[in-house]
């Protein structure tokens, strides 16, 4: 997407729950005419719809929210849209700059505060080719707290958002820059490399049985042979996948526990 | 767990305990000149051993009828038929030792010269046995005080403890940060309304400090305390808040631990109504009646939402304050129905808190 430089307005969105938190950053916005307030979510799937809609430039985007938290917003709307947290807790900063946020703003904050976010915004939206960084999804994976694993997974098609509980998903399967999640007889594809969906994952719950399988590993009804040296698992359901020979190797090791 | 047999070394004791008694046993079966000093003793350090072990198990039928809980009837009824069982197996094992020692060379017409020292034997196993119930009563009732002066002991400790926390941590500084941000954005757009903030929040503040040092305050106090923060978090939420109480006039003046139940009013809101879009309710239900307090705290949630970090700091403290405080007099309970959610507490009205 291009965009001419200079001239157009710089479109943003402000998402936050709390109506007066909003009206904070809509004053601030206000003695900016460069910037036009495209719209106002107060919850996580209306960010969500809005950004696959109108493709804003720069959102503002507060964490713990109704539906979707921040940081399931970022991961399910990609690289394209600049984000500024805005949230009360600092807890969550190292996080959010591991997801390339371009700023994190505490509140109470001042207009010197929002001034500098805002200028820092501007110089990544100035400098945006297509950044050749790691996809947010991937990223947000990486700055996930060691030992706290998904209770969930955020899937967007179109603008409608499918939240999975781990707990439901049956495999993984990769598909070129996709995974394709099957739960409750569907299939989901998101934006995500196989790999980190399986450090995201809990390792006791999750096992990666092929290059291209991850599987839950409740679901496993059997393993069986499957031609001269490889294997099959069959899920509960049926459902047959193929299982490498390392893979057969971590599923033996783990049924043998 | 049995007192004496959970240790060997109480084991020896117990048993060194019966070489007395067994003595004392052999003296008396000695009085009436018909048995020897040898015969006394051959038949007494058997049978006193074997009642040592008798008398062991009374300690089960005195932990099974503990004294506070049954009349004194029942107590002595219970404890008079095992001791006239236990006495019984003992004059009969007397009886049959001395019928086989009687077969023997060296105790010729022992079993008949033995005969009239049965009673005795009968009515020394009654009082014995007797006598180790009493002891274990003993035993049960030091157990007992030294176990309520340990609780007693870490309930102060935890209690300080978690009213130090209490004031530190429950008056979360997220709270503040998010009201001081509403009364940011009401400063250019309604200054009064800003200022009436400033004056809630200064309320709610002024009423959580000292309550750290106190160790309870009436409900009543703890009710305004709640309405002060509503009030704040109001501002915040608008509409989203419903807040119903039923609360019963005679729950009033009944002590309480201080901000004990703030934190599950914050807990509904924080984790339940800011997670829904259109808003929800809170129920505050207070009954006293008989002697308990009953508190509910019920609200709707969205069992959807996402996952947050550090939830349920605050119920985990207060639980264990009242635990801390009232042992099993107290309980708390957590139940989601739907999306319902729902805490349960009981706590004693005449606490010595």
């Amino acid at each position: 997407m291009t965009r001419a430089a200079a001239a157009a307005k710089i479109r943003a969105v402000i998402v936050d729950d709390e109506e007066l938190a909003r009206q904070v950053l809509r004053e601030f916005i206000a003695a900016h005419s460069e910037i036009e307030v495209i719209a106002e979510c107060a919850n996580g799937f209306e960010a969500v719809k809005i950004v696959t809609e109108q493709k804003p430039d720069l959102m503002f985007l507060d964490i713990q929210m109704p539906k979707l938290d921040g940081f399931e917003v970022l991961e399910l709307i990609g690289n394209d849209t600049a984000v500024v947290f805005v949230t009360a807790y600092d807890s969550y900063a190292i996080k959010a700059f591991e997801v390339h946020a371009v700023d994190y703003l505490l509140k109470p904050f001042g207009a010197d505060r929002f001034e500098a976010s805002l200028k820092r915004a501007k110089e990544r939206l100035a400098g945006k080719a297509p950044e050749p960084t790691p996809s947010a999804t991937d990223l947000a994976v990486a700055a996930r707290p060691p030992a706290q694993f998904l209770d969930r997974i955020a899937v967007r098609d179109g603008t409608r958002v499918f939240i999975i509980p781990v707990a439901k998903l049956e495999y993984a399967e990769a598909q070129d820059d996709y995974v394709a999640l099957a739960a409750e007889g569907k299939k989901h594809l998101k934006q995500q490399t196989i790999s980190s969906l399986e450090s995201a994952l809990d390792p006791h719950r999750f096992m990666r049985i092929h290059r291209s399988y991850i599987v839950n590993l409740e679901r496993v009804a059997k393993v069986e042979p499957y031609g001269k040296d490889s294997h099959i698992a069959v899920l509960a359901n049926g459902t047959q996948l193929p299982v490498s020979r390392a893979g057969y190797a971590r599923l033996r090791a783990f049924l043998d526990r | 767990m049995h007192p004496i047999l959970s240790q060997l070394r109480r084991v020896i004791i117990y048993l060194l305990a019966w070489i007395p008694i067994a003595g004392l046993l052999a003296y008396l079966l000695t009085v009436s000149h018909e048995i020897s000093d040898r015969e006394a003793f051959v038949l007494s350090v058997p049978l006193c051993l074997l009642y040592a072990f008798l008398c062991l198990t009374s300690w089960y039928s005195c932990r099974g009828n503990p004294l506070e809980k049954y009349g004194l009837g029942r107590l002595i009824a219970t404890h008079l038929t095992a001791a006239l069982v236990a006495s019984i197996i003992w004059a009969v094992a007397a009886e049959s030792l001395t019928s086989t020692l009687s077969k023997m060379q060296s105790f010729p017409g022992l079993s008949h010269r033995f005969r009239p020292e049965v009673p005795l034997v009968f009515f020394t196993g009654l009082l014995l046995y007797l006598l180790w119930v009493t002891l274990y009563y003993v035993i049960i009732a030091v157990e007992a005080s030294r176990d309520a002066e340990a609780r007693v002991m870490k309930a102060s400790v935890l209690a300080r403890d978690a009213e130090l926390r209490a004031l530190k941590a429950q008056v979360n500084p997220h709270f503040l940060f998010n009201s001081l941000n509403s009364i940011s954005a009401l400063t250019s757009s309604d200054a009064s309304k800003a200022r009436e903030m400033c004056i809630l929040l200064g309320d709610f503040l002024r009423r959580t400090l000292g309550l750290g040092e106190k160790a309870a305050i009436p409900l009543e106090e703890e009710l305004s305390l709640i309405r002060a923060f509503l009030a704040v978090e109001k501002v915040r939420f608008g509409a989203r808040i419903q807040m119903e109480e039923n609360i019963d006039e005679s729950a009033l003046h009944v002590p309480v631990p201080p901000l004990l139940l703030q934190p599950l009013v914050e807990n509904a809101v924080v984790h339940g109504i800011a997670n829904l879009v259109e808003g929800g309710w809170i129920h505050l239900d207070v009954h006293a009646q008989n002697g308990t307090l009953t508190i509910t705290v019920e609200n709707s949630f969205d069992p959807d939402a996402p996952p947050r970090r550090k939830s349920g700091v605050g119920l985990v403290n207060v639980r264990q304050r009242l635990q801390a405080r009232y042992g099993n007099q107290a309980s708390f309970a957590v139940k989601t129905e739907g999306d319902r959610y729902r805490v349960a507490l009981t706590l004693p009205t005449e606490s010595e808190a």
